[in-house]
């Protein structure tokens, strides 16, 4: 088990929980980082924060802040 | 008939509301926030209007945006809801329409990007997905214009004859349980207040706190929905937002399993990633980006932004020109001819000069919004502003304030936050415009021929320096709360559409001119006003007479402390407030010297300590009439403006003191 800041850029992984609290975690379910859906780090910024991923067939950046508090495992 | 356009952001909405509408837009706000909202006449259909919701991507209480869509929707009874659907980011974007089919409005689904699903080998099940969902689905490509008659055919019919989504169940086990169990409890406080009881219930499911508040539920029907909750939450080992999220995952999952067949990789995302390759590069994202911004800045400011304003300044000479002779041949009253000419013709000539400059700057910014690559500066320089309680998006509409802070001010609006958009507008002046070098100039070149370049630079980064300051203060104190989640789509990059592009342009240059005729133009006559006429309203021979050289006088002991005491400066600043290219022209005015011998003229007023005071407090002070009113315009508050130019003049007055004072004491 790793958080999503762990993970190694193109390496795949599925989600396991989404923790936090309050309207950010709220936000990243609705944005589909729901568990069990696959994610996979595509880049982190020139200024090593926020990255990028790739889920459901889109991109998206969130801090690496936030990244901590989702739960996955490696494929 | 009244429609509401709801849709995730880049899910090509703007797109689709300006093929629905044509030209025949209107824009404006939300009442009491900042949120703008556009509506239009549905082309073909007089009787039909469509209004443009911002771009959302759940139902969710937290920003002012989902707040508005919901209240819309609930409050003012929509005939019927068109919600665009990405086809090629579906399950996404079927999330939203989810919550929206649970609003029991009329509702059509508007399947966007077709031709780029089918070209990509893609295809949608279109009758099972409308049948699966249990609203019409209308395959549309809003950038080719296509399908978009069979859309308002569908949309009219639809909200005609009140057809209601015929499935709002989505879900099973123990979330359709608590959902039902709940639907019932508050069946009648639902009712009572006119609010859809199946979204009522889903979002106390949830724990939405403002639905919970309209309902006006008693202490024992609170224990029991929580209750059920707990029940849930214990039997499905998982929290109330996360239970509700998988299950509306789940059903779009299996869902889109059935009814679309996805391409592999869609040739636009190899093409995204091919960009982003470099864009986004390590090393090349920052250069790239200042690269950027530097042409705009150069093609704007000095290429084809001036060419387009000599040309405008010389048409307005010259029909100044004709004007002037036409009046004194006519044998007018001097005051009225001075009324006319050096009012009116100046102050809309002053005026007009920076219609160029917005237009040319929307265009360029308009390109860099439309295509993608606004989402990547966020991205990139996401870190750099974080530490003010802003995200990278705010870094464009900054950058541009070093240009003009009008357009800056105005590029506010595509923030996606309304707290953002207020702070960032608040600090934009800070960043100081192109209009205060020629000051920076004329003082550099009187009192510190050896050091002008480094007496310019230090003034621009003394303005950042105090923007970061001041950003730090308004995030501990005015801005407290939480700043909204960073989680941002990162869209591909596509062409933008010319007819969006030119809506977009027509749009800004018509608001601009809107205010500039009304406010601008009454704040110039006003200081014309003041100029022309002594306190005994005759009109001055000599402008150390004018009103405005009194009022200049009674405040001139306000910058005593400054070291700058002389009224001819406190007049300066005055007129600078109708633009700051004035304060120039008006101490030449006022010393009656020639631009040659201006310097040695400054030099009698300062001395160089009061010189550097003065420079400071003109980086500082509020920024000119037309950025206020760009202010009020995107904060949508009068009160608001007033007090961004009193807090601004505040800063300034603080700022130069210090300079001035410890200046001082390092002289002596």
């Amino acid at each position: 088990m790793k958080t999503l800041n762990q993970m190694r850029i193109g390496k795949k992984a599925r989600i396991v929980a989404v923790g936090g609290e309050g309207a950010l975690r709220d936000r990243l379910l609705d944005m589909g980082l729901t568990p069990h859906t696959q994610v996979m780090i595509r880049k982190v910024a020139p200024m090593g924060d926020p990255i990028e991923l790739m889920l459901r067939g889109y991109e998206l950046t969130l801090r690496v802040d936030d990244a901590k508090n989702i739960v996955v495992e490696e494929d | 008939m009244v429609f509401a356009l709801v849709g995730n952001q880049n899910s090509g909405k703007t797109t689709l509301f300006n093929q629905l509408t044509g030209s025949n837009q209107h824009v404006g706000n939300f009442p009491g926030v900042t949120v703008e909202r556009k509506d239009g006449v549905i082309r073909g259909q007089k009787d039909a209007t469509v209004v443009d919701l911002p771009g959302i991507y759940s139902l969710s209480p937290y920003t002012s945006e989902e707040i508005v869509t919901r209240e819309f929707i609930l409050k003012h009874h929509p005939d019927g809801i068109i919600n665009i659907v990405d086809a090629m980011n579906i399950e996404r974007n079927l999330y939203l329409s989810m919550q929206l089919i649970e609003l029991g409005v009329p509702m059509v689904i508007a399947l966007n990007m077709m031709d780029e699903m089918r070209s990509n080998g893609g295809t949608v099940k279109i009758s099972q997905l409308s049948e699966e969902l249990g609203v019409p689905v209308v395959p549309i490509s809003a950038a080719k214009n296509e399908g978009i008659d069979e859309l308002i055919a569908r949309a009219i019919k639809t909200a005609e004859r009140k057809q209601l989504p015929k499935r709002q169940d989505f879900c099973s086990g123990a979330v359709h349980r608590t959902i039902h169990s709940i639907a019932h409890l508050v069946e009648d406080h639902a009712e009572r207040i006119g609010f859809p009881m199946r979204f009522v219930a889903t979002k106390l499911v949830e724990g939405d706190a403002p639905i919970e508040e309209a309902l006006h539920l008693s202490d024992n029907e609170k224990d029991m929905i929580g209750h059920s909750i707990t029940e849930m939450e214990r039997e499905l080992g998982t929290d109330k937002k996360a239970a509700l999220a998988d299950m509306r995952y789940s059903f779009i999952d299996k869902l889109c399993a059935d009814c679309v067949v996805k391409p592999k990789e869609s040739r636009e995302h190899i093409r995204s990633v091919h960009i982003d390759n470099v864009l986004t590069n390590k090393y090349l994202a920052i250069p790239v980006f200042l690269l950027i911004m530097l042409i705009i800045f150069w093609l704007t400011f000095g290429v084809i932004g001036s060419f387009l304003s000599d040309l405008l300044a010389r048409g307005i000479d010259a029909v100044t020109g004709v004007v002037s002779a036409g009046l004194t041949a006519y044998g007018i009253n001097p005051v009225v001819h001075s009324l006319i000419i050096d009012g009116a013709f100046a102050g809309v000539g002053s005026v007009l000069s920076f219609i160029p400059t917005i237009v040319v700057l929307f265009f360029f910014l308009s390109l860099l919004e439309d295509s993608g690559y606004m989402a990547r500066v966020a991205f990139v320089m996401d870190k750099l502003l974080r530490k003010i309680g802003l995200s990278g998006r705010s870094f464009v509409p900054m950058l541009i304030g070093f240009g003009c802070s009008v357009p800056a001010i105005m590029a506010t609006r595509t923030l996606s936050s309304e707290r953002d958009r207020r702070m960032t507008i608040m600090l934009t002046p800070f960043m100081s415009c192109s209009a205060k070098l020629p000051i920076y100039g004329m003082f550099t070149m009187a009192f510190f021929p050896k050091y002008r370049a480094l007496v310019m630079i230090g003034l621009y980064v003394l303005g950042m320096i105090i923007g970061i300051i001041v950003g730090l203060v308004l995030k501990k104190t005015a801005f407290r709360g939480n700043p909204v989640p960073f989680v941002m789509e990162l869209p591909n990059y596509r062409l933008p559409s010319p007819k969006s592009v030119c809506l977009l342009l027509w749009d800004k240059a018509k608001d601009f001119l809107t205010r500039a005729f009304t406010i601008i133009f009454v704040a110039t006559l006003i200081i014309w006003f003041f100029q022309t006429f002594d306190f005994r309203f005759n009109v001055v021979q000599n402008s150390a007479d004018s009103m405005l050289a009194g009022i200049g006088r009674f405040i001139s002991p306000i910058f005593a402390p400054l070291g700058f005491a002389d009224w001819r400066a406190s007049t300066a600043l005055i007129t600078g407030f109708s633009a700051k290219e004035a304060v120039i022209s008006t101490f030449a005015v006022l010393t009656g010297a020639s631009t040659a011998n201006l310097p040695q003229a400054l030099a009698s007023i300062f001395t160089p300590l009061a010189a550097s005071a003065f420079l400071v407090f003109t980086l500082l002070y509020t920024p000119c009439v037309a950025a206020i009113s760009a202010v009020k315009r995107e904060m949508n508050s009068g009160k608001a403006a007033a007090l961004v130019a009193v807090f601004q003049s505040v800063v300034a007055w603080l700022v130069a003191c210090g300079v001035y004072q410890i200046g001082a004491l390092f002289i002596h």
